[in-house]
């Protein structure tokens, strides 16, 4: 076993896991953050997209390990502490941009990171491109395209 | 996965000296081809040897007549300088294609190097190129370099710390992309550096990535796809399998390398 510290969603967290743990892995069961999902666990449908230092990463194929030190956000991090949500998430809801919920954590963590590197006005072929890394097996996409278009923009706000 | 020990050196040496206590270990660099094959258990070594915080290994700069860029450099960072894409834009357009935005953002350039996987996008443009990969031991010629399938001339500790392309004038990639994994089902990288032609491909060699001598003939009269309309490449030794036959690939090739001269030239 090997001891790991990192910071989750402004957290500061210590954990003792075998090297091969996965990120994916320390997040569920050692911080029960199971808001985190894991859908394929081969690095191609985004259940389990989480940030790293600010930026998106499949969390099935990063080692808990290499995040010695690192600042996480996952799904649990985004709404207010009131549990206000977060506009991208307000957006997934107003739009109905989900039927099961399982790929919505990913899916809104993955939109975040489309902001991050498009801006706030982002026009569908954007959208549809830069989700390459997720998989939705109910919606066909299109209410989730549009619930990131909005909320990119109300996150300008 | 197996288990194994974690090593996180700071320097390249360190790196090298953990190589040669555990034999068996293995770089961990991005982690995108080597995490999912120990998955698999395809892979299972005793020791990871984690590049992440060894100093001095990420970065693009033009050196001369070159872009060197360090081996742990993320695809995504290097799709996106704007140094490389001043002076080469057909090369940053190869990481930019590579998966998705979550790979692009994990995986580097020395790693997928190392690793030489058949239908990976890098090898081409190194050998497209005519890149030197810099060990910490030597400088190896991309020609020397890829040495079949999964395998390059990289030795017992031997460590990629940067690759170096030399500025084409004109240089472009064209890619079928396997439409789930985003892997080349073949991919050609087309450059003219002066009298230097060179056709390079992936993902159709059942040995890897390779040039294409006929065409870079053709192209020496005229750095155009009219030069190479109607030539084809044999399909033997064109891979096989579920997503394409051989005689496919070979067809791929010479669409895709006129697809590139095109793009080279535009």
């Amino acid at each position: 076993m090997a001891s790991v510290s990192m910071t989750v969603n402004g957290k500061a967290v210590t954990g003792d896991v075998e090297p091969r743990t996965l990120l994916v892995q320390f997040l569920r069961e050692n911080l029960r953050l199971t808001g985190t999902h894991v859908g394929c666990d081969t690095s191609q449908c985004g259940a389990c997209i989480i940030h790293i230092d600010g930026i998106a990463a499949k969390a099935c194929t990063t080692l808990a390990l290499q995040c010695e030190g690192a600042k996480i956000t996952t799904i649990e991090g985004l709404a207010e502490p009131g549990g206000k949500l977060h506009p991208m998430q307000e957006a997934f809801r107003e739009h109905h941009g989900l039927q099961c919920g399982y790929c919505t954590p990913g899916m809104i963590m993955s939109a975040l990171d489309i902001v991050r590197r498009n801006g706030n006005n982002l026009d569908e072929h954007t959208i549809r491109d830069q989700l390459d890394g997720n998989i939705c097996r109910c919606t066909g996409y299109h209410n989730i395209v549009k619930a990131i278009e909005a909320g990119a923009k109300a996150m300008a706000k | 996965m197996y288990n194994f020990t974690f090593h996180r050196p700071t320097t390249v040496r360190q790196a090298a000296g953990l190589l040669a206590r555990n034999p068996d270990g293995k770089l961990l660099a991005g982690g995108h081809s080597l995490l999912p094959v120990m998955k698999q258990r395809l892979a299972s070594p005793s020791a990871i040897v984690d590049l992440s915080l060894v100093e001095g290994m990420t970065g693009v700069e033009l050196k001369g007549r070159s872009v060197v860029i360090g081996a742990m450099t993320r695809h995504a960072d290097v799709a996106n300088s704007q140094v490389l894409k001043d002076v080469m834009p057909g090369l940053a357009a190869v990481p930019g294609s590579i998966g998705d935005p979550q790979v692009r953002n994990r995986g580097t350039i020395g790693g997928s190097i190392a690793n030489n996987d058949p239908n990976a996008d890098y090898p081409a443009a190194c050998l497209g190129l005519g890149a030197t990969i810099i060990t910490n031991k030597r400088r190896i010629a991309a020609d020397d370099f890829f040495t079949g399938m999964f395998s390059t001339a990289l030795e017992e500790g031997e460590i990629i710390v940067k690759v170096a392309f030399p500025v084409a004038k004109k240089a472009a990639y064209e890619k079928f992309k396997h439409p789930a994994s985003g892997f080349a089902l073949v991919g050609v990288f087309v450059s003219k550096r002066g009298p230097d032609i060179r056709v390079a491909v992936t993902g159709a060699g059942s040995n890897g990535v390779f040039r294409v001598k006929s065409f870079e003939e053709a192209l020496k009269k005229r750095f155009s796809p009219k030069s190479i309309e109607g030539m084809t490449i044999p399909a033997s030794g064109m891979n096989s399998d579920i997503h394409a036959s051989p005689e496919y690939r070979a067809h791929l090739v010479a669409v895709l390398a006129r697809r590139a001269l095109a793009k080279a030239n535009a």
